[in-house]
């Protein structure tokens, strides 16, 4: 199919140049790594009284780290695309034949994988570290993951190709991230909060998500807990690529 | 090869009380056979780019109708895209990339095989002088190089018509030189359609059968450019006297022989007939009135000369206008997205 075929010309042009650039993958998994070696200590005292079903540090760290990662490192995709398109080659692509969305859609692909190595490492670091989890749940978490992170990395890529500019985008993601990194409980459960930043915190997808990859990574997956958060990474991916597909097929982008 | 009726693009700048809607292109008519090469000439700003987006798909008319190649831009878009090719001012090529696989996978994105496309990018790099630079990153490329690249990039898939945007803005003289030969080769050896936009005057007068001249979202003229030319009244007469008593006379004898006369100083100036013919028995009568010459110069009619009598100012003043005056710049993007 033509799509699938054009897809993968921009999927593997994307590849080639990262992998000339591999650097950006390991800065972009830095902060999580940061996190885990000099932040995962702290926890260890205070994990036990989180009642969060693990009294595992890293078990409890890790899969919010996994998330945060998939948020911010594909918030950051769009980038790219800016670059891009100042030099023209987002033209130049629109004014071939091959769809406006596959256009889109190959480098989703090159963000999803590059998350997926991400993801790779952290656990493996995570494990290293004295993480427990079953191969299944923390697979199933990594799925998760990726889901969120394409979500994310599209919105990204239809905001790089609405703002055109470094200086736009990089406050609007700073303003929106903030909040979510705060109130999705990635690094302190939201429970152990006051009950009104708890209420406030429900309103927050990235929340639901946030718990559903730490009970899969806890081995719990019939809960509803793991739906409810696969369910919103299901809806914020829908979102997502409805977005960045609109944008690019827009006419006069 | 191009036929479009109407053409209007209109977009929004500003807001609040300095919102206002700016017709970048208002109601352009064009006629392009196969086998022309097609200069679109016009000030900065003037719609040149606007009206080539709308022809390439890039950017749906806000009003008209448009033919390219023989379907319609907006209905059917993608068969357009297929017989074009397209070189944009900006570039096409990612700085940080071979220059190779980007020509290899634009030719695919075209539904080229990779085998088909390698060969033919090797061909057009070799046609274009670009041997060696497959493994190139056009970073590491020279201006005339990079637009060469460019040129590779929009005929990767054998367009029969290309379109070139201000294909040598800001190359030197010698690579600009060398691009027009590529440029012309285009047709001779390859039989392309050629529509090129440029402000430069020296350009379209170089390679264009026929100039079409936009100024302010209208088409102001259309011929060849020798026809454009004899619509100047005349060859231009530029003569320096030595003193200024002498001014008059040599303006009164000048303005026996032509007209348009005007005084700078000591410079005296006209439009005259056949300049070669009646300028030997000019000087004589000058001579014979007692008037020394510092220079004397003719001039044949330049593009500037004929925007000048179309439109009352000359190329450089509409840029220099434009320019001040140009926080809706209609030819950037951003404004009509």
């Amino acid at each position: 199919m033509a799509f699938v075929g054009e897809s993968n010309i921009v999927f593997r042009r994307q590849i080639r140049m990262n992998l000339r650039n591999p650097a950006w993958v390991l800065i972009g998994i830095m902060q999580p790594v940061l996190y885990l070696v000099l932040f995962g200590p702290l926890l260890k005292p205070l994990v036990g009284s989180f009642d969060t079903g693990t009294d595992n540090a890293y078990t409890f760290l890790v899969p919010g780290l996994l998330v945060q990662l998939g948020m911010f490192g594909a918030f950051f995709a769009g980038f790219g695309l800016i670059g891009e398109w100042r030099e023209g080659v987002i033209e130049a692509e629109r004014v071939t034949p091959a769809s406006r969305t596959a256009l889109l859609v190959g480098r989703l692909m090159r963000d999803v994988i590059q998350l997926f190595v991400q993801a790779l490492i952290l656990v493996g670091l995570g494990y290293l570290m004295g993480m427990r989890g079953s191969v299944g749940g923390v697979l199933l978490g990594i799925f998760i993951t990726l889901v969120v992170g394409g979500a994310c990395a599209a919105a990204s890529n239809a905001l790089a190709l609405t703002t055109k500019s470094e200086d736009v985008m990089a406050p609007v993601i700073n303003i929106v991230m903030m909040p979510v990194l705060l109130l999705s409980g990635i690094l302190l459960p939201m429970t152990i909060g006051p009950e009104w930043l708890q209420k406030i915190s429900d309103f927050m997808p990235f929340r639901y998500i946030v718990d559903a990859v730490r009970g899969s990574f806890a081995g719990d997956f019939g809960t509803s807990t793991v739906f409810w958060g696969a369910a919103w990474a299901a809806v914020l991916a829908a979102l997502g690529t409805w977005w960045g597909t609109a944008t690019f097929r827009k006419e006069n982008a | 090869m191009i036929t479009a009726r109407g053409l209007v693009q209109t977009f929004h700048t500003g807001r609040g009380k300095a919102a206002k809607e700016v017709r970048a292109v208002d109601g352009v008519d064009l006629d392009v056979a196969e086998g022309e090469v097609v200069g679109f000439l016009g000030p900065n700003g003037a719609g040149k780019t606007t009206t080539l987006r709308m022809l390439t798909t890039l950017l749906r008319p806000t009003a008209g109708t448009a033919t390219v190649a023989g379907y319609d831009v907006v209905k059917e878009p993608v068969q357009v895209r297929r017989s074009i090719g397209y070189v944009s001012q900006v570039g096409s090529t990612f700085s940080g990339a071979y220059a190779g696989d980007e020509v290899v996978d634009h030719g695919m994105l075209y539904g080229m095989a990779r085998g088909d496309a390698v060969r033919r990018g090797q061909e057009l790099f070799e046609r274009l002088q670009l041997d060696g630079l497959w493994k190139r990153m056009p970073k590491n490329m020279s201006g005339g190089q990079k637009r060469r690249l460019d040129v590779v990039m929009g005929l990767i898939h054998d367009p029969t018509l290309v379109f070139l945007d201000e294909p040598t803005t800001g190359l030197d003289p010698q690579a600009r030189a060398n691009l027009w030969e590529h440029i012309e080769s285009l047709r001779t050896s390859h039989g392309a359609t050629v529509f090129l936009t440029t402000h430069y005057l020296d350009e379209a007068d170089a390679l264009a059968d026929r100039i079409v001249i936009i100024d302010q979202g209208r088409i102001v003229a259309s011929d060849t450019a020798d026809n454009l030319k004899a619509q100047v009244a005349g060859d231009l007469v530029d003569l320096e006297v030595a003193s200024d008593d002498q001014v008059a006379v040599a303006a009164q004898r000048l303005g026996a022989i032509g007209q348009a006369v005007e005084t700078d100083g000591r410079r005296v100036r006209g439009r005259v007939e056949r300049a070669g013919r009646v300028v030997p028995s000019l000087l004589r009568d000058l001579g014979s009135a007692g008037v020394v010459l510092d220079s004397i110069e003719v001039l044949r009619p330049t593009l500037d000369d004929v925007f000048l009598t179309l439109t009352g100012r000359s190329l450089r003043d509409a840029e220099a206008g434009e320019a001040s005056s140009s926080e809706g710049e209609p030819e950037q993007k951003e404004e009509v997205a």
